[in-house]
């Protein structure tokens, strides 16, 4: 039997293709991507990223001044788009400030502040200098906190951060402890900013590409670190409900290596069909997959060996990293939202820079965006430690 | 109010090696002694990754497997939760050096090490587990986080959960900047089923602006008020005497966990 689903009452977007969803909506459309070589502060390396214009000149506002780093600022910068405060405010005055529960995803949360402060250590002492705050700013916590703090939430709240499936997670862990009882709405969300480990860290391991990356290209050669917040507000779904709604999810470990994806995609397959089984959903009833689709060789080969298991190859699929790049923590709310925006306007997008489908693949690959009617809708999320999230959307009617 | 039956629990912490040894130390039949925790632990590790991983996913790995060892279950069943404040702050703290460095030598085994669901995916791979796992942060408030996502797994999925809480202290300079007085790890295997083999059955409800539970001993109190995965020690107290009542844990940021315990 299908569980409960829950609708999306209010969510948005911010990244590299601007601020809110409907700057995210219109660049898919267009085939228009926001990569651009890596100038990010002062890291030296060939390759491109996905960056949020103008973060470096938008401190947060006095009374949030501890929280100031470049992650709250992204996250400060969604949540004020697309009326996501003002339906906030509205569940608030209906369910109570401390029944609305706060669960943000993030892999390395404000750690570019202790990056700076690593680097004006003092010459004598080795400290760091006074004013850094780890608590408010590096701490994995500090973006739930600062989000609750600024919608007025006093309800249940924690940080999930298992690396890139991080944000794809908290819609997971919102529909339980909503059922739990723990909380009767959520706000989930997901804030991930550029710094230097992980540009040097993806560097490091050889898995950042020196072009725009190339989701199942056959001539891929890496990712590209982007940087993105998003956010979503969930409540229970009405009987004739016409939002978008979270249908089912799957959760999964790959139990295999630390770093390297399952070579047979058997935690990826895990994740797909038990968000297809909570939704009482068959593979042939899926419209569309927004893959995790990182663009590295190896993942990509792993994520097709999986949907091919679980859904053959006549599932269209595509991969928006080459808009955006890899927004790590923040990949699974943005690729929701992207998911819910194609539902609303009938959008399968393409895959952003893949001329050429890799021949040894054989999911259903879309390359250029069509625009049909959709019902139903998954995302995929994979990360680090074999960690897997795939999230099935619908939308009733239509 | 559903029910969570607590079936194990793993423990470490300076003058706490282990659940067996520490019940009479928790229940106040012998006094609290800081002592140096045992070195060879997590044994579940093969001996070559044990001396190549940290001491941040050794912790965490053996309290998770001391909480398993006496019902043992088919780990490859068990849901985890794994909750930290710091995660592992020895390897963010050598990236962070590594980065002030001419050309930024950043270490690719520090880099994979730096996410904070390593010990999660040490474990499912040393269990071969393939069930759900989350990895989570909420400051001071981690431990009843983790507690209480722990249980809408259990509930969610009618299944049992292994939660797993751990910290430990920071390297210089970052400890100037972030006060944890001593390593702390915690696991607590639970099942939305109440079984015979269950220490305790609790029921969770969330609440705002209680005060927390605190310790008489001043050892002890140290210990939980200095690290967050020490703030379960109430809790652990209240099991280890059989208490029959109420403890209040601090959750994230204002929220509190009330936990009903029952022996």
């Amino acid at each position: 039997m299908a569980i409960e689903p829950l609708a999306i009452t209010a969510c948005t977007v911010t990244n590299a293709l601007g601020r809110g969803s409907a700057a995210s909506l219109a660049a898919l459309r267009r085939g228009e991507g926001g990569l651009r070589p890596c100038d990010f502060e002062d890291a030296d390396l060939p390759t491109w990223i996905g960056r949020v214009a103008e973060l470096e000149a938008e401190p947060l506002p006095a009374e949030f001044a501890l929280f100031d780093c470049r992650n709250n600022r992204l996250a400060w910068l969604a949540l004020e788009q697309d009326g996501l405060g003002a339906a906030v405010q509205k569940a608030r005055a209906r369910y109570g400030a401390d029944r609305i529960g706060v669960f943000i995803g993030t892999s390395t949360s404000g750690i570019g502040a202790t990056e700076r402060a690593y680097r004006q250590r003092d010459p004598i002492t080795g400290g760091l200098p006074a004013t850094f705050d780890y608590q408010h700013t590096h701490n994995v916590f500090s973006v739930a906190d600062f989000t609750r703090r600024w919608l007025g939430l006093t309800g249940a709240a924690f940080v999930i951060s298992t690396a890139c499936s991080s944000s794809a997670k908290v819609f997971a862990s919102a529909w339980r402890q909503m059922r739990a009882g723990f909380c009767d709405a959520a706000v989930v969300g997901g804030v991930d900013s550029l710094c230097l480990t992980t540009l040097y860290g993806f560097n490091a391991l050889g898995l950042a590409s020196s072009q725009p990356c190339r989701p199942w290209d056959a001539r891929r050669d890496g990712l590209n670190v982007g940087e993105a917040a998003g956010f979503a507000l969930l409540e229970w779904a009405e009987p004739d409900d016409d939002r978008a709604l979270l249908l089912g999810y799957g959760e999964s470990s790959d139990a295999y290596h630390m770093t390297a994806a399952h070579p047979e995609g058997v935690g990826a397959a895990l994740a797909m069909q038990q968000a297809l089984a909570r939704a009482d959903a068959k593979p042939e009833q899926v419209d569309y997959i927004n893959l995790h689709g990182t663009a590295t060789p190896l993942n990509d080969a792993a994520e097709d060996r999986a949907v091919l298991r679980v859904f053959g190859p006549g599932t269209p699929c595509s991969s928006t990293k080459g808009w955006t790049g890899h927004t790590l923590g923040a990949a699974g709310i943005t690729e929701a939202v992207f998911v819910c925006l194609c539902l609303e306007h009938g959008l399968i997008p393409g895959t952003l820079n893949t001329r050429q489908r890799d021949p040894k693949l054989g999911a259903g690959i879309v390359l250029d965006p069509q625009e049909r009617p959709l019902r139903l809708a998954l995302s995929n999320s994979f990360g680090f430690g074999g960690t897997n999230c795939s999230l099935l959307f619908g939308r009733r009617g239509g | 109010m559903k029910t969570l039956a607590v079936e194990g629990v793993g423990l470490m912490a300076p003058g706490l090696a282990g659940w067996i040894t520490s019940q009479a130390v928790l229940a106040g039949e012998q006094p609290y002694t800081v002592q140096p925790m045992p070195a060879t632990i997590a044994t579940l590790l093969p001996a070559n990754e044990r001396r190549r991983t940290t001491i941040t996913v050794k912790l965490a790995l053996q309290v998770a497997q001391e909480a398993m060892a006496v019902v043992s279950p088919d780990a490859g069943t068990v849901r985890t939760v794994f909750a930290s404040s710091g995660g592992d702050s020895e390897v963010l703290d050598k990236i962070c050096t590594a980065l002030t460095q001419p050309d930024r030598p950043v270490s690719p085994t520090h880099f994979h090490h730096s996410v904070h669901n390593t010990p999660a995916g040490y474990w499912s791979i040393a269990t071969r587990c393939r069930q759900p796992s989350l990895s989570l942060c909420a400051y001071d408030g981690s431990f009843a986080a983790g507690l209480q996502e722990a249980a809408a797994l259990a509930w969610a999925d009618q299944a049992r959960v292994l939660l797993v809480a751990y910290d430990l202290p920071l390297p210089f300079p970052l400890a100037e900047h972030r006060t944890i007085v001593a390593p702390f790890g915690v696991a607590l295997l639970l099942n939305p089923v109440t079984t015979s083999q269950r220490l305790t059955l609790l029921r969770l409800s969330p609440g705002v602006a209680e005060s927390a539970d605190r310790l008489d001993d001043a050892g002890l109190e140290r210990l939980r008020a200095g690290n967050p995965a020490a703030r379960s020690l109430p809790l652990l107290r209240a099991i280890a005497r059989r208490w029959a009542g109420r403890v209040v844990l601090p959750a994230g940021a204002a929220a509190v966990c009330r936990v009903d315990v029952e022996p």
